[in-house]
């Protein structure tokens, strides 16, 4: 009846998962029950839930990637705390547990926060930046992240009932097998990376077809602030290398569910060709992450320092160029597993190759802030700390890079440093300067700037101390993944890692307590403008935040930098726009109700509930039946309405504007 | 003022000259959109594909001591199916004419045909795999057979979820009529319908025909 499931699955004997899952358990019922008793759940489930606008949609992806970060954080700095005890001693964590914590640590934060983080921000504002209305297919855009949250959902679920993979962030073979991993571990992590792939998929063409075929009036490709071309590049490579994803994962499940012989010792099967096709995926993986933070980085530096971006035009070129060499490292992530020195070789002058266009980037940013009139705002300072930061992870990059090198230091706690270095000091540090920046833009009023710029700093320093010494250990030998040891030589630097997670956690609470803060000042925090930054692309040529159909009249652009232009060489329009009725896409539950049944399914493969299985398949598609039957997608929004709400915000800019003048 | 300040202040702050002054009349239709998005949908499942073909590559000798493809392929009875699906995709170019000349009976019945084809296709196949199955050569017994069968399999159940969405694409032209959503879908159904054309000339040139020869 219930498969492989029993009460065993539940870790009795386990306190910590229990406890910290009993406390999540009772934080989400008590969050419920407020909702529903104070009446707020129609609001919920109109206004959010069954959303199919960008922005919306684009904050509860940001939203789900900030609570994942919370929970990644806490196998983290378990983690860290394990291994300053843990010379000649056991620690608190037994071995299994804490393999289920690194493995699931890398998961989530890979895939359940920086995927969600930056399709959340591309999602709120590429179709601004673009002077468009909506993306291409947004009831899918809304499918693509409840099945995001369904993934999510599953990882979590793997705490209480079961365990999680052991295998690492990357299950490989033959260890990732049913004869070597027989529980449920892998089949959890497999099956939440189908879904949540699925619905990154989804996204991918969504954004691609919206940046190449929803553009305003005007807006070349080379007008295109550069946030739009990094999210192409970035979505390009989503639809070509999330299919070899689910590919290989779908070969590791028919391994292990029906004893096919892809990756198995017997029979034939064959280990390496996963390692090649994880990542073949998994290389432009690393740059779908990083080059929508590069556009970030692009957009707020030259925001902030009052100046058009430096070299626009090899900026361009250098984002596509990663967008292309990123497929054509992937070996360099297995060195030493026996490719012979001919093939190493093409693979490391290959991987030094890539460093050059993200060079150039570097000296971008630099000269735009070079002669500029430099702010320094909080996502200013995200975005400086991250130039130094990260040609630290790049140049250790590139020592990786290098066969012989790589031979010394593979698997070693250097290369653990090097990429914390480049994924916290680009892709996350990146998300948190769009975050800063942006939010005005999605709720109408701003952050508190002094908790931000206090959190900055922990997060910063907390980062070079937690990770410098990882460096150290990769020289002294230590490898990544110890749940013990007894070198005494590693203690010291284990202890002053372990310290600096505690800084980046008091970060995190600045963190927390700048929007909990900002929420209840926002009053005094409000953005009336639209622009609160001085902004040069087109999201701030709206209100903050902006009405459900974006812009009352879709910009007509003239140049790059589009709303720079427009504010230095139009008065605020005098004369009034004639309005005309707007058609808009209509809510829809499909996205909600398909990742519900899509989370039961995923529930019923993982513990080989057939019976299951089929209801949630069945549910799933015939919730995709009922969508295509619907006959009215779209509703209008009266001409006399658009004005009303354009009227009202033109008004607020002119009194701001003469109050300035005056 | 000099001429890169004059640019800075104007409306070509990134001395584009000329080359961004390409016009661009604003966003397409939903039509272009849909189609367009579809198309890069495909794609991405031809990455797909290819992933499996590669795998096949790989796994093409690795028979573990069982039976190879030149002892279990059947060229003729793949030409046949081959046949059936080439027909079926003749016949859905035509439902297409039909829904641009706005033709319901015409329509129904091209993707009628294209339904039965298609089902005579997957019929074949099936009857293929029993059989191997029966012989003792199922997808457990190698990794070279693993890799046939997912290979072929995967564009079997394509095949597959292709005549269900045909049948739900015949009944919504029937209660619906050529509406303009209901034509955007059938230019999708139609492009998913030939792709997989597409890939089964690459199934049948990559695993039957070189396969054999193996």
């Amino acid at each position: 009846m219930l498969g492989k499931l029993s009460w065993s699955a539940i870790p009795i004997d386990q306190p910590i998962p229990l406890i910290s899952a009993s406390v999540v358990l009772v934080a989400i019922l008590a969050v419920l029950a407020w909702v529903i008793i104070k009446g707020h759940l129609p609001y919920l489930w109109d206004e959010w839930i069954t959303s199919v606008d960008h922005k919306r949609i684009g904050v509860m992806y940001t939203l789900l990637a900030m609570v994942m970060l919370l929970r990644g954080f806490a196998d983290a700095i378990m983690m860290r705390g394990q291994q300053a005890i843990a010379y000649h001693s056991n620690g608190y964590l037994p071995p299994e547990h804490f393999n289920q914590i690194f493995s699931a640590h890398g998961t989530i934060m890979i895939f359940f926060v920086a995927m969600p983080f930056v399709i959340g921000l591309m999602n709120l504002v590429v179709p601004l930046q673009l002077g468009v209305r909506d993306v291409a297919f947004p009831t899918l855009n809304s499918v693509g992240f409840w099945l995001t949250a369904t993934g999510a959902l599953l990882v979590n679920i793997s705490l209480v009932v079961g365990e999680f993979a052991r295998t690492g962030w990357l299950p490989f073979p033959p260890l990732s097998e049913l004869t070597y991993s027989p529980g449920v571990g892998v089949d959890y992590y497999l099956w939440s990376l189908q879904i949540s792939g699925l619905g990154t998929l989804v996204a991918g063409i969504n954004l691609v077809t919206t940046v190449l075929k929803l553009r305003t009036r005007g807006m070349s490709y080379l007008r295109m602030p550069m946030f739009c071309w990094t999210t192409l590049a970035t979505n390009l490579l989503i639809v070509a290398a999330f299919p070899i994803l689910t590919a290989t994962l779908a070969m590791l499940i028919l391994d292990r569910y029906f004893g096919f012989h892809f990756f198995t010792n017997e029979a034939g099967g064959n280990m390496m060709m996963f390692m090649n096709l994880i990542w073949a995926w998994g290389h432009p993986e690393v740059y779908i992450l990083v080059l929508p933070a590069f556009g970030i980085f692009s957009e707020v530096v030259s925001t902030f320092s009052g100046k058009p971006l430096f070299g626009y035009r090899s900026m361009v070129l250098a984002t596509m160029a990663i967008c292309v060499i990123s497929f054509m490292v992937w070996l360099h992530h297995f060195f030493t597993m026996g490719a012979g020195p001919d093939v190493n070789a093409i693979f490391g002058i290959a991987s030094m190759i890539i460093a050059v266009p993200t060079g150039v980037k570097i000296y971008n940013w630099l000269f735009t802030m070079y002669g500029g009139r430099v702010r320094f705002e909080t996502p200013m300072l995200w975005s400086i700390g991250f130039m130094v930061t990260f040609i630290i992870g790049g140049l250790t990059g590139v020592l990786l890079a290098v066969p012989p090198a790589d031979f010394l230091l593979h698997n070693s706690l250097f290369l653990i440093a090097h990429f914390h270095n480049v994924i916290i000091g680009g892709v996350l540090f990146g998300a948190f300067a769009g975050y800063t920046y942006w939010f005005p833009k999605a709720f109408g009023f701003r952050l508190h700037d002094g908790l931000g710029k206090a959190a900055f700093w922990f997060w910063l320093i907390g980062f070079y101390v937690a990770f410098m010494p990882l460096y150290v250990l990769g020289f002294l030998g230590m490898t990544r993944r110890m749940q013990h040891y007894d070198v005494a030589a590693w203690r010291p630097w284990l202890i002053v890692a372990a310290f600096g997670a505690v800084l980046i956690l008091i970060g995190i609470v600045f963190q927390i307590a700048q929007l909990v803060v900002s929420i209840r000042h926002r009053e005094e925090l409000r953005d009336r403008t639209g622009d609160p930054w001085q902004g040069r692309s087109l999201e701030w040529a709206t209100s903050s935040p902006p009405p459900v159909f974006n812009f009352a009249i879709l910009p007509d652009v003239q140049g790059g930098d589009a709303y720079w232009h427009q504010k230095t060489h139009a008065n605020l329009e005098k004369t009034e726009p004639h309005y005309r009725d707007i058609e808009m896409p209509r809510n829809s539950p499909t996205g909600f109700v398909c990742a519900f049944f899509a989370s039961v399914m995923g529930f019923a493969l993982i513990w080989h509930i057939w019976w299951m299985v089929i209801a949630g398949f069945v549910g799933a598609v015939a919730t995709f039946v009922v969508f295509a039957w619907r006959d009215h997608d779209e509703y209008i929004i009266p001409a006399a309405e658009v004005a009303r709400i354009d009227r009202a915000n033109l008004a607020e800019r002119r009194a701001l504007a003469s109050l300035e003048g005056a | 003022m000099t001429d890169t300040t004059m640019a800075l202040a104007g409306s070509d702050p990134h001395q584009l000259g000329g080359m961004a002054a390409i016009a661009h009349s604003g966003p397409a239709s939903k039509r272009i959109v849909t189609g367009y998005g579809f198309w890069i949908f495909i794609l991405s499942d031809m990455v797909m594909f290819s992933a499996f073909f590669a795998t096949y590559a790989v796994l093409l000798g690795q028979t573990a001591g069982g039976p190879s493809g030149r002892e279990l392929f059947d060229l003729r009875n793949v030409a046949i199916e081959t046949g059936f699906l080439l027909a079926s995709s003749f016949t859905c170019g035509l439902a297409s004419i039909a829904a641009d000349i706005r033709s319901a009976k015409w329509f129904q019945i091209a993707m009628a045909v294209t339904c039965v084809l298609g089902l005579g296709f997957l019929i074949i196949e099936g009857r293929e795999f029993a059989s191997l199955v029966a012989r003792g050569a199922g997808p457990t017994r190698s990794a070279f057979l693993s890799a046939f069968f997912t290979l072929v399999g995967c564009h079997g159940l394509h095949v597959s979820a292709g005549i269900l969405w045909l049948l739900t694409m015949m009944a919504q032209v029937f209660t619906k009529g050529f509406r303009a959503d209901i034509m955007r879908r059938v230019l999708c159904f139609a492009l998913f319908w030939h792709a997989l054309d597409i890939i089964w000339i690459a199934v049948f040139t990559v695993v039957y025909l070189l396969g054999s020869a193996a």
